[in-house]
């Protein structure tokens, strides 16, 4: 815990620079919205580390996940650290809101992931 | 207090320093060398290449400058270069002659050793000229087909213009007493800290703020030394690559939509890069992932 806390710190601070914020998005978001139509069998280990969707190993270590990069902390004991998964939601959904550096794309706001994925990717990302 | 802790702080702090201080509209490029090169400096300054304290010089390796482990394997490829037929290809399209019996030699009388007059700013067209583009610009007047940019033929002329060229110092001038070099320059700049694409980031950000680290299982490159090598040859091509396909395959990969190989989003950037790695010797052509 001590040490995953450190790391946190660093990467935070490494995180918060002066970038320019000219976003420029070029995307449909017809693919998030396709997913919609299957609510209930939504997987959400499946979209954290499909590389089309949550992509989190590219940067986040995850139990259960191979290749991960080194980027931000490793997704570990996250319910002691967030207690309240609206929380960790808001954190997926739009990085940027608590660190506007922040290197996380902002999967809610730039569709990146539908609103239910985001939900399955909390439960999975929660129990961890 | 934890001494590795203070030691994050300061180099957050020079990030931070780096970019908003360059991001400011008229800062003047010889100031943004010495901030951009310092801060890749101070950021690697405890890895060794080949057993000697990182220089600036070894930028001009890429990734392969900051890990130890892959430059191994690097050098062994570069042993038995796969862009060394593409050499061969180029010099023999030195020396053809066009259907007018001129060659590209009428247009460059300095050739072929000229990568390092590029790219450059030209006040009469009032734009960048690349070395792409200038070889075009000939092939055109004189009565034949342009090459494409970013695949094909023209990877082969390059290989061979920048071999021909290795050694020579990068040394791009940013005329400060033409606002419109400065303008282009700036564009550069700015397209270089801007995020875009759906996965909202900025080259910066992979180039800089978290260079050195890694995207699943690959290492991102410091900035300053990625223009020093180009055309690449890429495993994952299989093939030669201009620097624009690179840019183009940047930007596709944060979903972002790719600008025109060398259309003027991209010369600007590439004026910028290149004017950040000012110094560096030219070692192209290069293997890479
Ligand atoms: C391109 C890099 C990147 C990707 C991809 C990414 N993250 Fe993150 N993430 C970060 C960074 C950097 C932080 C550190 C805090 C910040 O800057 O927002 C972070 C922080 C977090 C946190 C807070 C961690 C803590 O302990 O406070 C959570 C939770 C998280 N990410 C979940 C995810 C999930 C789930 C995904 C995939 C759906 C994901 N991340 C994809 C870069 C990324
Ligand atoms: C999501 C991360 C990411 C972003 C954003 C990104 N790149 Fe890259 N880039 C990479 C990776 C990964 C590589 C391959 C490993 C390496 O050499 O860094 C690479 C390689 C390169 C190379 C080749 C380096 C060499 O030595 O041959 C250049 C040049 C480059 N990037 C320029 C840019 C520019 C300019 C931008 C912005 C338009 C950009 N990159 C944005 C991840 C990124």
């Amino acid at each position: 815990m001590v040490h995953v806390g450190k790391y946190l710190k660093e990467v935070t601070l490494a995180a918060s620079l002066c970038l320019v914020s000219l976003s420029v998005p070029f995307y449909s978001a017809t693919a998030a919205e396709a997913t919609e139509a299957a609510p209930s069998a939504l997987d959400g280990k499946a979209i954290a580390f499909d590389r089309k969707k949550g992509n989190c190993l590219s940067c986040h270590m995850i139990a259960g996940g191979d290749m991960a990069g080194n980027i931000a902390p490793p997704l570990i004991a996250m319910k002691a650290r967030f207690p309240d998964k609206a929380v960790l939601r808001a954190q997926i959904a739009d990085a940027t809101v608590k660190n506007p550096a922040s290197f996380m794309p902002p999967f809610g706001r730039h569709q990146i992931l539908s609103e239910k994925e985001i939900d399955a990717v909390v439960d999975f990302i929660h129990a961890l | 207090m934890n001494l590795s802790f203070v030691k994050k702080v300061v180099t957050a702090g020079s990030v931070c320093l780096l970019l908003s201080g360059m991001s400011s509209a008229y800062a003047d490029a010889a100031a943004d060398v010495t901030r951009f090169q310092g801060y890749f400096l101070n950021k690697f300054k405890d890895k060794k290449v080949d057993g000697k304290p990182i220089t600036l010089q070894d930028f001009a390796d890429g990734v392969y400058a900051i890990d130890e482990t892959s430059r191994e394997t690097w050098n062994e490829i570069e042993e038995m270069p796969p862009y060394e037929i593409h050499i061969d290809e180029g010099k023999a399209m030195w020396e053809k002659p066009f259907a007018n019996g001129k060659s590209y030699a009428s247009c460059f009388a300095d050739g072929p050793a000229i990568a390092n007059k590029y790219p450059h700013w030209d006040k009469e067209k009032s734009m960048v000229i690349t070395l792409p583009l200038a070889l075009n610009n000939c092939l055109k007047a004189n009565g034949e087909k342009p090459l494409k940019y970013k695949k094909g033929s023209i990877n082969n002329i390059l290989a061979y213009i920048a071999f021909e060229s290795r050694g020579q110092k990068i040394d791009v001038k940013v005329p400060s007493d033409d606002p419109k070099a400065v303008a282009a320059y700036n564009k550069g700049k700015q397209f270089w800290l801007a995020r875009r694409g759906q996965l909202n980031m900025s080259c910066a950000a992979c180039h800089a703020q978290n260079s050195g680290l890694k995207v699943r299982g690959d290492l991102l490159s410091p900035a300053l030394g990625q223009v020093t090598h180009f055309p690449v040859y890429r495993a994952k091509w299989g093939t030669v690559g201009t620097l624009h396909r690179r840019f183009s395959g940047c930007n596709k990969q944060v979903r972002a939509k790719p600008f025109k190989a060398q259309g003027e989003e991209y010369r600007n950037l590439e004026y910028f890069l290149t004017t950040m790695s000012n110094g560096l010797k030219l070692n192209g052509p290069s293997s890479r992932k």
